[in-house]
């Protein structure tokens, strides 16, 4: 019996945060009741691994099952007892492991490595270090703490790389189509790969391009931000690259892709490198949601198939490359937990020799990729997904066209979305039609999405190797009669029609959170939502934009009306005229930096009176600022009052513009100028509180008063906002121009769009209103 | 002098119209604009007003004359002396609707009460737009009202000013009536040996005690009328022998009389001539079957230059307009005396007998309120306009049967003046889609929009209706709400219309068959022909 085997073990497990590995701590604490756990978890940036284990590990519905047989306290009480947690990682030489950690690793009778990258993308240094040193790593370390547990390596099926025919259970270098690459060579060239695309990326044309890029994304949004955003598109340029390199490297050699690469090479690292250390591999084919244990259709996470199956169901993705009569080797995840299981139980080999077994589907109880596909499409007529308008979505019919076809479809569909893209970011749109931008923005990214499943995984779907599994059978024929059951790996138990319609689909439906009724969902619902939440009491603090969020107004509007104002009427629409005339090069100067732009506009307030601008200030909230508000807007700070939040308007725009508006807020930071005898003189006093500043302004303003940004609301209109945006716990984007439309959107924050009360009372032009004539009719 | 175009002596008095095959299509006033509406046959009433009255031959001189001989008080002269302190108050934008033509006459006895004051050597004057919670008047507006000699010598030292009821140290309680109502007043007003009050009496709500009881007053002293239980006795508003409001007016008078300052009560009243007897807009004012070829021409030729016209050009349009009313009568002296030959004076020209009850009353609402002279006409105001102000405008008991249905027409556009509007707004976009029950509104949401700070500010500083009003707005029609069983609004902006709790329609036969769901098939039908203004002095009976 396995608990018999396993009684009294102490098993190290790696990857115990991932799909295969929770399943596993499941399996053992569930169905080996007398055996020891110690897991191996790399910290988190944020959260220590002890946190990590409940979080991820113990807090998954896997343990539902078992939780529902303990009760809550004896679950707590069974997991503290039987599990311990060590700080380690796969990634670091010596695994990272502590004196404690370095102890508990080195009592422990089995291993089960499971750590790997496993996303299919992963950047080509980081697969090496992970899943090709991983397993090497772990071993060395055992020969250091002078240990030999039995070590159960997971692996992958696919290792035997691209091609036809049957894939025994065999080592690597046994296999007549092996070749012969030094891993040590390899993972050098991986780290210099990284050293060179570096270094690349820091090159004066790749930063410049980078800066270009960023300011396309975000516009005018200030130097920290911008250098952020810079920063961040080097290092993706970088990761991208060798993802790139990883895949190319991986192709070179036979294999679908880095992480089939690299996993090969490490069995053959640790195969030289293993010493006296007793090692089993186990290699799964494609993992997926569970057969029967803990529950039929668990699954942990969005792996591999099921962003293809959603994007087809969504009707996004129209053709999928793949052979209609080839295997696609998918293996529930259950099968291969207890296919590790039953290996640890058994020991390792006798002779020394490292014994592969292979769990696949493909020989024993093969799915084809048509039979798959109508399945699947049956299943989705019979069971659509609904678009936002409540229609059911009728999905496409694969013709399994080769993989290029499907690439060049896409890319055409890309390069429009493209220039869609690019043509909209170039228009002054505002609220609602701005959304239009977030749209295209959501399609193209769907879009760039489906094309990289189907660079990624096309491979796999053409891949026709079948996987021997006659060790798996064997090991499946050794257990006692108890065990069969409850540790069953044989594949030929899987009903694919069952498997598919009843376990799976529904469980990857489950998991993705799209829509299956046709109820319209209220579209205003998760507005409110989000309302409510900027409106609740915990909130303190919010602050607000002036220009275009709370008025439909900019400095340059508020001048000209000042400036018409005691002008005799043939000057004024001149003079308007000019200065609306120089509105494109102000507005280019304006997108470029803001503070520039108001610095140089300000010039313009030389030598006006003070006394004379105070007075016109009042007039100027009746005459212009009320008839371009929003009523939506001063409303909205009102209820924030009303709530006991502190608001505070942070502006660029002039005190004297601003101070009319003063009573509608608890503060107000805003550009001052400073005067010389009754007289400004048009220069500020301070740098005016735009871009960073603003951010700065506002938690300084917070400091100064005990307010967490956190817990603070900010409302703003355009990307040269965001660093405000940024600062606060709870952004509101008004009105928002296209870039921060489709940003406001994608990070899920609450977009309002207001409007004048207007009705025509406020004026095409920002003239002042004339003197009144003077006529009398005595 | 006189126009020859002009009727004289002998103005036809108001009278009501059965309506059968013969009768022409009816003018409907609809906002900006107008309808011409076939009424059911055999049904239908219509009440047309009297004819205006004959003006005054010589204004300045009968103003005079009342100044020198008012009733049961002294003449003006003899309570002027150097050394006092003269306060003259006078009726603000909200009258007369729509503004007269210069001089207005508020400048004419402004200009009399000054030179008799001038005579008498008194040097401190204040002269106030007694505007209560109503927005300030810009500067043009004082202008006209005042005109511009009276404008220029007072407003640049500042002793021509809007009230401000929300100035802290600008208003004092002069006492409370038995009923516990509060009586506030304009400090300047309460300390000035004597207050001169120049009223314009447009309809019979005006004038009395509430000049100067509501004029100068503040949300202290307004609220103890302007709520739902004061107007839901009202019955109605317009008949001071029937009104709460004017009860609670002049119980606050006695206040004033015994505490407050001395008041020269001066009232005016003007006859229904608003669009002339001639000119671009006189066959408004005509009876529909007496057009000339003329006035159809005109009338034709109007519609059609609306219909090209934007909303915007069309409100200046229509806001342009300066009525050519006539000065009917002038007196002074004290409040009551006065105010009793007054309101003789608005029945005259306002009354018309009508018998019985009706199932059905129709209205055509025009652009203006007493709330949006120069501004926009926002649903609140078309609910006002109807339900205040048309609904109220009888003597003895509604047009209209209780349960009955009232449908008006007016485009209702979702439309509000941002600057002097502003709290409509809020009440509109959060009150209403909440609840319009008025009394459930007094309970939750007055006291928040009467002390809001925001809109005390821009009641204060900009040109803001109180953030009160809009409530009295709804107030001013419970007691319509409470009698009424359906009301329907004509050729209104769908979402505005159901936002004030109403129906719908998109032509008036539409609206007649929705009444039916309420007051049965083949209900009678009465129409107030407007404009000019009437009121209906309806007696018992059946229609």
């Amino acid at each position: 019996m396995i608990s018999e085997q396993l009684a009294g073990k102490r098993i190290a497990i790696t990857g115990s945060t991932g799909f295969l590995g929770t399943a596993l701590v499941e399996r053992l604490l569930r169905q080996v009741p007398d055996c020891h756990l110690v897991l191996l978890i790399r910290p988190g940036r944020r959260s220590n691994p002890d946190q990590r284990a409940r979080r991820e590990i113990f807090r998954n519905d896997a343990f539902s099952r078992l939780l529902g047989e303990l009760g809550k306290d004896q679950f707590w009480e069974e997991v503290d007892r039987r599990v311990t947690v060590i700080a380690g990682d796969v990634g670091t030489d010596g695994l990272g492991l502590d004196a404690d950690g370095a102890r508990a690793f080195a009592d422990c009778d089995v291993v089960i490595h499971s750590a790997a990258t496993v996303s299919f993308d992963a950047p080509l240094d980081g697969a090496v270090e992970v899943n090709l040193l991983g397993p090497t790593r772990i071993v060395q370390t055992l020969h250091e703490l002078g240990a030999a547990p039995h070590l159960v390596a997971v692996s992958t099926c696919y290792v035997a790389g691209n091609r036809r025919g049957s894939a025994p259970e065999q080592l690597l270098s046994d296999s007549p189509f092996h070749i012969d690459v030094d891993w040590r060579a390899e993972v050098k060239a991986a780290r210099r790969t990284r050293a060179d695309f570096d270094a690349e990326s820091r090159s004066a044309e790749r930063l410049e391009q980078f800066r270009a890029d960023a300011r396309h994304e975000l516009g005018a949004a200030g130097t920290p931000l911008l250098s952020a955003k810079t920063e961040q598109l080097r290092q993706r340029w970088v990761s991208e690259q060798l993802v790139e390199a990883g895949r190319a490297r991986a192709a070179s050699l036979g294999w679908p892709d880095a992480y089939a690469y690299t996993k090969a090479l490490g069995e053959r690292a640790l195969d030289e490198s293993r010493g006296d250390v007793p090692v089993s591999i186990v290699r799964p084919s494609i993992i997926e949601s569970a057969w029967a244990e803990p529950r039929p259709g668990w699954i942990k996470g969005f792996r591999m198939a099921e962003p293809i199956i959603i994007s087809y169901a969504r009707g996004l993705l129209k053709e999928f490359p793949g052979v209609p009569e080839g295997v696609i080797d998918v293996i529930p995840v259950d099968l291969v937990v207890a296919s590790i299981i039953a290996v640890a139980a058994k020991g390792a080999a006798s002779d020394g020799s490292i014994e592969i077994t292979q769990v696949a589907s493909g020989t024993r109880n093969p799915l084809h990729y048509r039979r798959l596909v109508d399945l699947v499409s049956t299943w989705f007529t019979e069971n659509p997904l609904y678009d936002r308008k409540g229609q059911p979505i009728s999905v496409p019919e694969w013709s399994f066209p080769g993989r290029g076809a499907v690439e060049r479809q896409l890319e055409r569909v890309q390069k429009n979305l493209d220039r869609a893209d690019k043509a909209l970011k170039l228009l002054p749109l505002r609220g609602r039609q701005a959304m239009i931008n977030a749209e295209v923005e959501d399609r193209r990214e769907q879009v760039s999405r489906a094309m990289g499943y189907v660079k990624i995984y096309g491979a796999y779907a053409e891949c026709e190797a079948l996987y021997g599994v006659d060790n798996l059978l064997a090991l499946q024929d050794s257990l006692d009669d108890g065990d069969k059951e409850p540790f069953a790996c044989d594949p030929a138990i899987v009903d694919w029609s069952h498997y598919v319609r009843e376990v799976h689909l529904p469980s990857v439906v489950e998991h993705a959170r799209v829509k299956t009724t046709g109820e319209r969902s209220d579209p205003d619902a998760r507005t409110r939502r989000l309302r409510a939440r900027v409106l609740a009491p915990e909130r303190h603090l919010a602050a607000f934009d002036l220009e275009n969020t709370i008025i439909a107004s900019n400095v340059v509007f508020s001048y000209a009306w000042l400036a018409t104002r005691n002008l005799p009427p043939r000057d004024r629409m001149r003079f308007t005229i000019k200065t609306l005339g120089e509105a494109p090069g102000l507005l280019a100067l304006d997108q470029r930096d803001r503070t520039d732009f108001l610095r140089h506009f300000y010039r313009r307030y030389d030598g006006a009176s003070v006394a004379e601008m105070d007075r016109l200030g009042q007039e100027l909230l009746a005459d212009h600022i009320l008839t371009k508000a929003f009523p939506a807007a001063l409303r909205r700070v009102r209820e924030h009052r009303r709530m006991g939040h502190r608001t505070v308007l942070i502006t660029g725009a002039l005190d004297i513009v601003v101070k009319p508006l003063g009573p509608l807020f608890d503060d107000v930071i805003c550009s001052e100028m400073s005067q010389l005898e009754g007289r400004y003189t048009g220069e500020l006093l301070a740098v005016p509180p735009t871009g960073e500043v603003r951010a700065q302004a506002l938690r300084d303003f917070a400091d100064a008063n005990g307010f967490d940004l956190a817990e603070s609301v900010a409302y703003a209109d355009s990307s040269s906002d965001l660093p405000l945006l940024d600062a606060v716990g709870f952004p509101v984007a008004v009105n928002p121009e296209t870039r921060l439309a489709s940003m406001a959107a994608k990070r899920g924050w609450l977009i309002e769009n207001w409007s004048k009360a207007g009705a025509g009372t406020d004026k095409w032009l920002p003239l002042g209103p004339l003197p009144t004539p003077r006529k009398s009719r005595r | 002098m006189r126009k020859k175009s002009e009727p004289t002596n002998n103005p036809r008095p108001g009278f009501v119209l059965e309506v059968d095959r013969q009768t022409p299509p009816i003018l409907f006033h609809h906002g900006e604009g107008f309808r011409l509406e076939k009424l059911p046959i055999g049904r239908s009433r219509v009440i047309y007003p009297a004819e205006p009255l004959r003006g005054l031959d010589d204004p300045d001189e009968a103003i005079r004359e009342a100044l020198l001989n008012p009733i049961d008080e002294d003449p003006l002269p003899s309570l002027l002396h150097p050394g006092m302190k003269l306060t003259i108050a006078f009726d603000d934008l909200s009258l007369p609707l729509p503004p007269m033509q210069r001089p207005d006459v508020r400048q004419r006895i402004i200009e009399a009460v000054l030179d008799l004051a001038a005579e008498a050597g008194v040097d401190d004057v204040h002269l106030i737009a007694a505007l209560a919670l109503h927005r300030r008047m810009t500067e043009p507006e004082l202008r006209h009202a005042v005109g511009d000699r009276v404008y220029e010598a007072f407003a640049p030292h500042g002793l021509l000013y809007n009230h401000d009821a929300e100035d802290p140290d600008g208003m004092v309680i002069l006492g409370h009536t038995d009923k516990g109502e509060a009586v506030q007043m304009s400090r300047r007003a309460a300390e000035s040996d004597l207050v001169v009050y120049v009223n314009i009496n447009l309809v019979s709500m005006d004038g009395g005690w509430k000049s100067t009881a509501t004029g100068l007053s503040g949300y202290q002293g307004v609220k103890a009328h302007h709520n739902v239980h004061t107007m839901r006795h009202s019955t109605s508003f317009m008949d001071q022998d029937n009104s709460e409001l004017h009860r609670s007016n002049w119980r606050q008078g006695d206040i004033i009389k015994h505490h407050g300052p001395r008041i020269f009560q001066i009232e005016s009243t003007l006859n229904t001539n608003t669009f002339g007897h001639d000119g671009p807009m006189a066959m408004l004012q005509k009876r529909e079957w007496e057009w000339s070829m003329v006035d159809r021409a005109s009338f034709a030729t109007m519609q059609a230059g609306l219909k090209r016209m934007s909303p915007r050009a069309r409100r200046m349009a229509f806001h342009s307009w300066r009525a050519p009313y006539d000065i009917t009568s002038v007196q002074a002296g004290e409040v009551e005396a006065v105010h009793r030959k007054t309101t003789e004076m608005v029945y005259k020209q306002h009354l018309v007998p009508v018998e019985g009850q009706t199932d059905v009353v129709t209205m055509g609402l025009p652009y203006l309120t007493p709330y949006n002279v120069n501004s926009i006409m926002n649903p609140i105001l078309v609910m006002v306009q109807g339900l205040g102000y048309f609904f109220n405008l009888y003597r003895g008991r509604p047009v209209v049967r209780e349960g009955g249905v009232l449908i008006m027409s007016h485009p209702t556009p979702w439309e509000f003046h941002p600057v002097h509007h502003p709290s409509y707004i809020d009440f509109f976009e959060q009150v209403l889609a909440d609840t319009t029950d008025p009394v459930e509104i007094e309970e939750r949401y007055e006291k928040q929009f009467a002390e809001d700070e925001w809109y005390r500010h821009l009641y204060r500083t900009s040109y803001a209706y109180h953030g009160v009003h809009p409530f009295y707005m709804w107030y001013w029609g419970s007691h319509a709400m409470q009698h009424l069983g359906q009301v329907i609004v004509v050729g209104g902006e769908e979402r505005a219309v159901r936002r004030l709790g109403f129906k719908p329609a998109s032509t008036l036969s539409d609206a007649l068959e929705m009444a039916t769901d309420v007051v049965g098939s083949k209900p009678s039908i009465t129409h107030l022909h407007n404009p000019p203004i009437l009121m209906a002095d309806v007696s018992a009976g059946s229609a």
